[in-house]
């Protein structure tokens, strides 16, 4: 974002360095790799100068011998400054704010869940502070209950600012502030309770010692310092933020945020976050079974003998999954051959995530990244909740919203951009141009200029009416209201003002129609000269990872079955339930001789498998995923598994190399599979470089997952044998499962976790990081597989829909999503379950009122064959003659929306149609 | 002797209605700066008056109003600083409670040079007869026509609103209380950037003592030079000053700036109670330095009192004498800028009661040899600059001071384990 800046050069204790104009004095000297010591400021929040821990030396000029202390977070760098870190005096200031801070500090490291990655612990040491002179008592305080990931200890609070500044400053939340005064300062909520952010989790990372702590991890409590970790990717959403997840004694403990300026920056969702707990469910497959056997549950060698059999005898087609690696599905791609291979898609959704991935890449605009969004300075949202179907996108449009008008206050002000305060004291409650036309109202209305509530299709009739307004062409969409013109000329102007605006749309609307007037808006303003950008949300981790794939529609697969076809299936991590309607599905399985699956949960699909091999899930397993803008990203196995549970593309390459298949022979790991991939599929060629090769060695090492500070590495496994076991080998990558290993910095894309001499916590990243703030060293990982078309081949999309019409006796079936609910892993988690809203279904309040139905009583209708009875919630904004139906929550059963219901015949609703305006 | 400010004031009478205040001369300085002087006129005459702020810094109030930029279009702000708080202190009272026309007149004129249409009394919220003659003025004046829109057909417009705070401390510092005023949290900004840059709202905003408010009207009327003239020092103007302690006669009184502690002492507060000897005062409220014997011959003016290791702060001395323990006094004050502290920067939210605690222990007889250094290095390090406003540097120099006029009497209370004051 930031300009070129021109560089200064300034003298830190008395030797020259070279420094980017415009930054403050403490990021300066951190990028330099200073051991700067710091607490309330924050890289993606600036300074505030609060916690006056940075204190340094300030010269007027060479001849000033003595100086004067200043706070370097709040000191502008500026060309032959004379600055010393060093100087006695500075040095101890800097121990004496350590010593304040401890006088109430209890001194309860030993048994803080902090402990050990405390920044709080590593600024202390790092000033040299060590003994407490302070004799009286310390304050106490009550702690909150905050719900179900979080846990609170005041007790601990150095009273940085850091989480209301980050809660409500940065994430727009509303229910966590600071109260009292002087040295009793609280932290918290205004009484006991769930924190209503969906980005609480960052709480913990955010707050410099142990008040905010991890609460999922505090139920399986390990030293930060004993986890092996990998660096992972999310597999909760499609936006793929990056993660590092940490392990100990074969369960997961804690995902923690692995920065990349690209993507996620500095933070994650709470599903990001907290859903991880999937992994160590008790629904877990743990060894393949064959039904035809008892017992059921059998060795590797035999499933796959078993299996081996099937396939050879059998007229075999597989289905693939948006939740599995692109490796996996291209194993099972390869081992069924291409013309036998069937997305796990239903219909809607993979003509959705077709259409989204021609849009992507034909369209003229930029794809956006999470990071770019950001700096858009208008934001048009179509069809998307985005808090609940792509949760650090709502974070992302909520920084645009806040920085637009710093981008245009600011500079005229002559203060920078990260004196935080000063920033939003001159800002005020100014707000940047965003417009949000969805079916139900959506958390983010709050900081919306303008909202429009209205059906799937009169959203994409707003949109293109917008186009067409843009591109200063004639409407070309029929029987106009006033105020939708009204509407879409006011949204259409705001964009055409804007330096860079962004579009945001994707497959949760329901309707390509949708993705179209994005598309179309899109490229009006490109036409238009704007820098415009576009982002388009995909239903899975994978989404358009397997669509890159290509295959056929899951539809097909039914009907391959049916018609004789194909006899045989092998699913590869895929509920078909989630998919399809249960009698479709069930009809399926009936008809299927021999069904093979291969997942990680026990499910409905599951329990129609003769052949279950035991997947692992992203923990246990290596594998791309391929986010919603196009960027594949590896993710990496966390801990050794035994052999009766691996990757699923490993089960598949061993069925391959069982039934002598062509292609597959001599594939043994990760890398024999990936260059396969690449020559197969052209428009992945990209993913073989994302990462170094398995044999990739530092100095002749590999890169250890564990920290050296692992404790008690021989006593692991004492119960069971006093010697120690040869550690487990990683064939697939260069990464060690052990503590031996290459001790510097590896390549961006193999970062298990941040750590640095005296940086034990999350603050870390500094370290790593080209400059503050800025890319990884060596570049953020990753790598965009749609890359920008040279020539304009962006179409125009003509098909506006027509009106919305209700219809009698039926209601429009519209998806909603939940961010803690709608997504079918992290619900296995008991804190994500506990959020997950009860089923219901969402009524326009007046059409209740006709149906005399109150809040809380109960709905009957049906959708195709699949009945519901669901109580009611009622909205005034959502249209008459339509409803919202959440999607996936847990009892809740499958119906491919948006759809048409029929009410129950009992209920007595009689209303003629009319066009909704 | 000249006292402008106070001429009016009558004890135990009403103040003057707009109408007796009129009659009076009041409000002919509205009447000439809208009528024949520019705002940039008005600026200009203020700085040549010399005038310094009253709140305590004695910082040019032309100088401060100058920095405000003229031609940027959206609203700017004048507030009256009448959260008087400085423990000791009670000379803008004394001109709230005792003629208000004069604040809201000296405010239009402040306004009007610095061009802004918006204006706030802040007020303390305990000064509750203050707050309903004040508001009893405003009201007057709008139906005057002094305020509101196009006063006296100049085109110029000012609106006034009284705002009561809720008594903190913290509010008097000019960026609390403008954060106060918004509704926020009463905790200091950060500066640069200054209020008259990015005040209120984000907007160019003065923030000026209701005293040097007060004193506009007469500069505006009678010239920068008569203003000067009626000092007896380099600071121009007449101060109110003030005492209390256990003199014969505590109060406040106006006189030409530059007196000596000796006359205020010894002249009009009487001198020490019988029986009672002079150990010490601090010149300007809680926040400055001990003066002691040795600077009674000092002039209380802005340069005098620097220079003699104190600051003249408010004016308003509280006077030690040698029957209270000055251990117990200074605690008195400690405890009082520990609660105040707003908790936001380090060593102000933690060292204060640090501070408090151990001067409190030493009371108790629980003094340790090492709390002397403990205070020592609070008094090195809570320096301005170092704390993130001026509260506990504020706090420091009554304490430093002490530890420097009265280190014996320190001591004794650690060696004795007791306060010798107590029975």
């Amino acid at each position: 974002m930031e300009a070129v800046a021109p560089k200064v050069t300034i003298y830190i204790d008395n030797k020259p360095v070279e420094v980017k104009a415009g930054k403050n004095l403490l990021e300066a000297c951190l990028g330099l790799g200073e051991d700067l010591p710091y607490f309330c400021w924050h890289p993606a929040m600036g300074s505030v100068g609060a916690c006056r821990q940075c204190a340094v030396k300030v010269f007027k000029d060479e001849n000033d011998t003595i100086g004067r202390l200043m706070m370097s977070c709040m000191e502008p760098v500026r060309e032959g400054m004379r600055i010393s870190i060093q100087d006695i005096q500075a040095k101890e200031f800097r121990n004496h704010i350590i010593g304040w801070l401890m006088t109430n500090h209890p001194h309860d490291c030993a048994v803080c869940d902090e402990g050990g990655a405390c920044h709080l612990q590593d600024m202390t040491v790092m000033t040299g502070h060590a003994y407490r002179k302070y004799t009286f008592e310390k304050r106490t305080y009550r702690n909150q209950y905050l719900g179900p990931f979080l846990n609170h200890e005041m007790n601990r609070c150095i009273q940085c600012y850091r989480c209301v500044r980050y809660y409500k400053d940065y994430a727009g939340g509303k229910d966590l502030d600071v109260f009292a005064a002087h040295n009793h300062l609280y932290f918290g909520r205004h009484e006991d309770g769930v924190l209503e952010s969906e980005f609480s989790g960052n709480l913990a990372e955010v707050c410099p010692t142990g008040v905010f702590t991890d609460k999922t991890l505090k139920h399986h409590y390990t030293r930060k310092w004993d986890l092996t970790s990998a660096p992972s990717i999310c597999q909760h959403c499609s936006l793929g933020c990056n993660t590092s997840a940490g392990e100990r004694y074969g369960t997961l403990r804690s995902i923690t945020t692995r920065y990349n300026g690209e993507v996620n920056g500095y933070f994650l969702c709470d599903r990001g976050r907290f859903g991880y707990e999937f992994v160590n469910s008790a629904s877990r497959i743990r060894k393949p079974l064959v039904r035809s056997q008892l017992p059921e549950s059998t060795s590797q060698s035999i499933a796959l003998e078993e299996a081996a059999k099937l396939i050879s005898n059998g007229k075999v087609i597989g289905i693939g999954s948006p939740r599995a690696s692109l490796e996996s599905n291209f194993a099972l791609q390869t081992l069924v051959g291409a013309d036998h291979f069937y997305q796990g898609f239903s219909e809607p959704e993979h003509d959705l995530v077709e259409f989204n991935l021609e849009v992507l890449q034909t369209t003229d605009a930029q794809i956006l990244s999470l990071r770019e969004v950001e700096h858009c300075d208008a934001v048009f949202i179509l069809g998307e909740d985005l808090t609940n179907t792509a949760p650090m996108l709502d974070l992302a449009v909520r920084q645009s919203v806040r920085q637009q008008p710093m981008m245009e206050e600011v500079p005229k002000a002559g203060f920078p951009m990260w004196q935080d305060a000063a920033v939003r004291e001159l800002v005020q409650d100014r707000k940047g141009p965003l417009f949000i036309a969805t079916f139900q109202p959506t958390k983010l209305d709050e900081i919306a200029t303008e909202t429009f509530n209205s059906t799937p299709a009169e959203i994409a009739r707003l949109g293109f009416i917008m186009a067409s307004i843009i591109a200063g062409e004639e409407i070309s969409v029929h029987d106009v209201t006033e105020q939708t013109i009204r509407m879409a000329n006011q949204i259409a102007n705001a964009l055409l003002h804007a330096r860079k605006p962004a579009v945001i749309s994707g497959t949760h609307g329901g309707r390509e129609s949708i993705i179209k007037a994005a598309a179309n808006i899109a490229n009006a303003l490109k036409t238009k000269g704007k820098d415009a950008g576009i982002m388009l949300t995909a239903p899975e981790c994978n989404s358009l990872g397997l669509d890159m794939l290509g295959g056929h529609r899951l539809e097909s697969a039914f009907d391959a079955i049916d018609n004789g076809y194909a006899d045989t299936v092998i699913i590869l991590e895929n509920d078909l339930y989630r998919r399809a309607s249960t009698a479709q599905v069930n009809r399926f399985f009936d008809k299927c001789k021999n069904v093979i699956v291969l997942d990680s949960l026990h499910n409905k699909t599951t329990e129609r498998a003769d052949i279950l091999f035991a997947s692992g899930t992203f923990a246990e397993s290596d594998g791309t995923l391929v986010n919603n803008e196009g960027r594949a990203q590896r993710f990496y196995q966390v801990y050794p598994t035994l052999e009766d549970m691996q990757e699923s593309w490993r089960w598949l390459m061993q069925l391959g190399d069982l039934v002598q298949h062509q292609y597959m022979r001599g594939w043994q790991t990760f890398d024999d599979l990936l260059p396969a991939m690449v020559v197969a599929h052209q428009n992945l060629r990209g993913v073989e470089g994302i990462t170094p090769p398995a044999e990739f060695r530092i100095a002749g090492q590999k890169i250890p997952r564990a920290s050296h500070r692992i404790s008690g590495r021989t006593a692991t496994n004492a119960v069971t044998n006093v010697s120690e076991p040869k550690p487990a080998e990683d064939p697939d990558s260069a990464l060690s499962f052990t503590m031996e290993g290459y001790k510097g910095q590896p390549p961006s894309s193999i970062i298990p976790f941040f750590w640095s001499p005296g940086w034990n916590s999350i603050q870390a990243t500094n370290k790593y990081q080209l400059e503050i703030g800025g890319p990884l060293k060596g570049g953020d990982p990753g790598t965009k597989l749609i890359k920008p078309s040279l020539q304009s081949r962006s179409t125009y999309f003509h098909e506006a829909p027509q009106h919305f019409l209700p219809l009698d006796g039926h209601l429009f079936m519209v998806p909603l999503y939940h961010t803690f609910g709608s997504e079918e892993l992290s619900i296995h988690t008991p804190a994500i379950m506990e959020r997950a809203p009860e089923p219901y279904v969402l009524l326009n309040s007046h059409d209740a009122q006709e149906m005399k139905l109150a809040e809380g009583e109960a709905l009957t209708f049906k959708i195709e064959e699949q009945v519901y009875q669901l109580p009611v919630k009622t909205s005034s904004f959502v249209a008459q003659g339509a409803a919202g139906l959440p999607i996936g929550l847990p009892g809740l059963p499958f119906s491919a929306l948006p759809a048409w219901g029929i009410l129950n015949r009992e209920i007595s609703w009689k209303k003629q149609p009319q066009p909704i305006s | 002797m000249e006292t402008p400010l106070t001429q009016h004031i009558v004890a135990g009478r009403q103040p003057l209605s707009l109408k007796e205040y009129e009659r009076v001369g009041g409000y002919e300085s509205v009447r000439k700066v809208l009528k024949q002087m520019t705002p940039t006129e008005v600026t200009d005459l203020v700085k040549a008056s010399n005038l310094k702020g009253r709140g305590g810094a004695g910082f040019g109030t032309g100088m401060k109003w100058s920095f405000v930029p003229m031609n940027v279009p959206g609203p700017k702000y004048l507030v009256a600083n009448a959260d008087e708080m400085e423990p000791g202190t009670f000379k803008d009272r004394l001109l709230l409670e005792g003629n208000p026309h004069q604040l809201i007149e000296g405010m239009i004129v402040a306004a009007y040079a610095i061009q802004a249409n918006i204006s706030y009394v802040f007020l303390r919220w305990a000064y509750k007869l203050a707050a309903s003659e004040i508001r009893k003025a405003i009201a007057e004046a709008y139906e005057a026509g002094y305020l509101g829109e196009n006063i006296l057909g100049s085109g110029y417009t000012l609106d006034m609103h009284l705002h009561t705070g809720v008594g903190r401390y913290m509010c008097g510092e000019e960026t609390a209380l403008l954060n106060a005023l918004e509704g926020k949290r009463a905790n200091p900004r950060a500066k640069p950037p200054f209020p008259q840059v990015s005040g209120l709202y984000g907007r160019p905003t003065i923030v000026n003592n209701v005293e040097t408010l007060c004193c506009l009207p007469h500069i505006v009327n009678k010239g920068a030079e008569w203003f000067k003239s009626i000092s007896q020092s380099e600071d121009s103007g007449t101060k109110i000053y003030g005492i209390s302690g256990k003199v014969k006669r505590p109060g406040v009184w106006e006189l030409p700036m530059g007196v000596t502690v000796r006359e205020l002492l010894e002249e009009y507060a009487g001198g020490m109670k019988d029986g009672l000897k002079f150990r010490g005062l601090l010149p300007g409220g809680a926040s400055t330095d001990f003066l002691v014997e040795e600077h009674l011959d000092v002039k209380m003016d802005y340069g005098s009192v620097t220079k003699a290791g104190s600051r003249m702060g408010t004016g308003t001395m509280i006077i030690l004498d040698d029957k209270t323990c000055p251990v117990g006094f200074v605690l008195n004050l400690q405890h009082f800028f520990a609660q105040e502290s707003c908790g936001f920067c380090t060593p102000c939210r933690e060292g204060l009661p640090w501070v408090e605690k151990i001067l409190r222990a030493m009371e108790r007889g629980e003094g340790q040899p090492e709390h002397m250094n403990i205070l020592e290095f609070h008094t090195q390090y809570l320096g301005p600059g170092n704390t993130f406003c001026a509260l506990a540097p504020g706090a420091m120099e009554p304490l430093q001071s002490a530890l420097k006029y009265f280190r014996a009497d320190f001591e004794r209370h650690i060696k004795e384990k007791r306060c010798p004051w107590k029975q």
